[in-house]
């Protein structure tokens, strides 16, 4: 093997030695994507065509398709399956936002007081470390099959990612930055609301994105337990039908669901963190 | 020139009217002592540096002078009043800038105004806020982000801001001691300059023996274990003081006896 120094001195071979990513770094990046699509499809072609998985487990991208289609004309006519996305976006959206403010306020409490943090602190972790989608059944016996039980166990699922991104956020300001705001005669609200708030925002943003991938997980398994008008009902249903296809489009629109609250954040996050863009992590292009 | 400032000229072992009288100064931080009887007095208009090795003290002296945390035992004066905690005539600086990043420049130099004097005032501060960036050479970098700045100017909107409240007294901890040498002696001549402009009084930690005599008439030199002032040092160099004055014999022979009073613990 030529080494880099010996080339230097082979005429006929590179003299030059400058930075270059391996070619697969070099591909751009709709290609790339475009690639990555086309080589799952096919092997899941290949899995089903050559009979390799049973079509009840396994539909062929085909009719995989055909089914999307289908839904996404019931979704266009308004048909019954707009109904439950409707139903799933208002769970998703109500939890949020229920999750947001009780999050926040929880997590101010912690991250701001003393007795937040000696007393309120162990208590979260310990309900956190429990498996919260067991509550689901309880939600049900309190709020009954409607949205609000789904909207309760949704809430709930997102409520301890804000509750620890915005205590984190809030110790994220420096020593110096504490310092300073003293010295100059800040209030304690004053500090709270003019450094260390904005100073936790990326912190918070992290938590929100984790919240928003939680509380469609929440929304989605309220309505499997629950029953009710949500997707989840409608992929429960299809599934005890043996109706693989339909499950596999309703998971797909159920993600342009997710796909577009977790957009949002970013796009708020981009908007109001605009002095550390730099570092926004997980965001998407 | 002014009487005042021909005096303190004259007279640069502020013997002139003291505006900073601390006495008996302790403070213990659990069973540690970390600062024991310290007593000292700046005049007006007097420019002192403090050194002294790494954790004798220094700090927690300036925050204590700045009123940022309360002494053990002992007093702080500061202009006939007790200092019992921050106040508007107290400039402070540090080694960091902490600028905030979603404010531009000039709105971090307004910054102390909107929180002492709300919004509407750090508004009518602007134009001097401007001033101030034109007095530190950065009257183009108002409108610029935090990190759109090096280092170096950074400092320098640090020193506006904290000018903006035009303090009395100016307590400076390490503050260029980040930046490169070049980019430090230059803001050294320029914290002077703006010192004589604003007749305010500056009491500057570092730990460079140098920095400390172009700048000061004055220097403590601190002891650690339990930090105490060991040395008061007058430095009677003519102002003001330019670079050049480094390679002078003077300048030499006031560094070198500084040296050999310090401790024998390292400079880091
Ligand atoms: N908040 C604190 N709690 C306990 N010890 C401290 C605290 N702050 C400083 N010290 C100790 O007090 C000594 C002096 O600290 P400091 O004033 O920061 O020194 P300097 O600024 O001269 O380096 C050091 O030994 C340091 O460890
Ligand atoms: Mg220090």
């Amino acid at each position: 093997m030529p080494t880099g120094f010996q080339s230097q001195q082979t005429p006929g071979e590179d003299t030059v030695w400058i930075e270059q990513d391996p070619w697969i770094d070099r591909v751009p990046r709709s290609v790339a994507m475009v690639a990555l699509f086309v080589l799952i499809v096919g092997l899941w072609w290949g899995a089903t065509a050559s009979g390799l998985v049973s079509p009840i487990i396994l539909p062929t991208p085909a009719e995989t398709w055909e089914d999307i289609v289908f839904v996404g004309a019931n979704i266009l006519s308004a048909g019954y399956v707009l109904e439950a996305l409707w139903t799933t976006t208002r769970t998703v959206l109500y939890g949020y936002a229920i999750a947001a403010g009780i999050g926040f306020s929880l997590g101010v409490l912690v991250g701001e007081t003393k007795f937040g943090e000696r007393a309120v602190m162990p208590y979260l972790v310990a309900i956190d470390t429990m498996p919260k989608v067991a509550f689901a059944p309880l939600f049900i016996a309190w709020l009954g099959f409607g949205i609000a039980s789904k909207v309760a166990l949704a809430a709930f699922i997102a409520t301890f990612p804000i509750v620890v991104s915005t205590a984190a956020g809030l110790y994220a300001a420096s020593e110096n930055e504490r310092m300073l705001f003293k010295s100059i005669g800040a209030t304690r609200m004053q500090t709270l609301v003019r450094l260390k708030l904005p100073t936790g925002l990326p912190y918070l943003f992290t938590g929100l994105k984790i919240a928003a991938v939680g509380v469609m997980a929440g929304a989605i398994t309220g309505e499997f337990l629950g029953g009710g008008e949500g997707m989840g009902a409608l992929i429960r249903v299809s599934a005890s039908q043996l109706d693989t296809p339909r499950v596999f489009s309703l998971i797909i629109y159920l993600s342009f669901l997710g796909l577009a609250m977790y957009l949002f954040v970013v796009w708020l996050q981009r908007r109001l963190v605009f002095w550390n863009r730099g570092d926004v992590p997980g965001a998407i292009g | 020139m002014t009487a005042m400032a021909a005096e303190v000229e004259q007279d640069p072992a502020g013997e002139t009217r003291p505006v900073y009288e601390i006495s008996g100064l302790t403070k213990r931080y659990g069973d540690f002592l970390a600062l024991s009887d310290v007593d000292l007095s700046l005049g007006k208009g007097e420019f002192a540096s403090v050194i002294g090795s790494s954790g004798c003290g220094k700090s927690t002296l300036l925050k204590i002078m700045a009123g940022l945390m309360p002494p053990s035992a002992g007093r702080v004066v500061l202009d006939d009043r007790p200092v019992l905690g921050p106040r508007a005539d107290i400039g402070m600086m540090f080694q960091q800038a902490t600028l905030l990043p979603w404010k531009t420049a000039i709105e971090n130099i307004v910054m102390p105004i909107s929180i002492r004097e709300g919004r509407s005032a750090a508004k009518k501060a602007l134009p001097r806020a401007q001033e101030l960036l034109e007095l530190v050479g950065l009257e183009a970098a108002g409108n610029k982000y935090p990190d759109e700045l090096s280092g170096g100017m950074a400092q320098r909107v640090a020193i506006c801001r904290m000018m903006i409240s035009e303090p009395a007294v100016l307590l400076l901890d390490e503050p260029f001691s980040a930046l490169d040498e070049l980019t430090r002696d230059f803001l050294n001549i320029e914290l002077q300059r703006i010192c004589e402009a604003r007749d305010a009084t500056a009491f500057l930690v570092t730990h460079s023996i140098p920095e400390a005599v172009i700048l000061s008439d004055r220097i403590f030199v601190m002891q650690a274990n339990p930090g105490r002032v060991g040395e008061v040092i007058d430095i009677d160099l003519p102002r003001p003081r330019s670079l050049d004055m480094v390679n002078t014999q003077k300048f030499g022979e006031i560094v070198s006896h500084i040296r050999g009073r310090l401790d024998k613990e390292g400079f880091l």
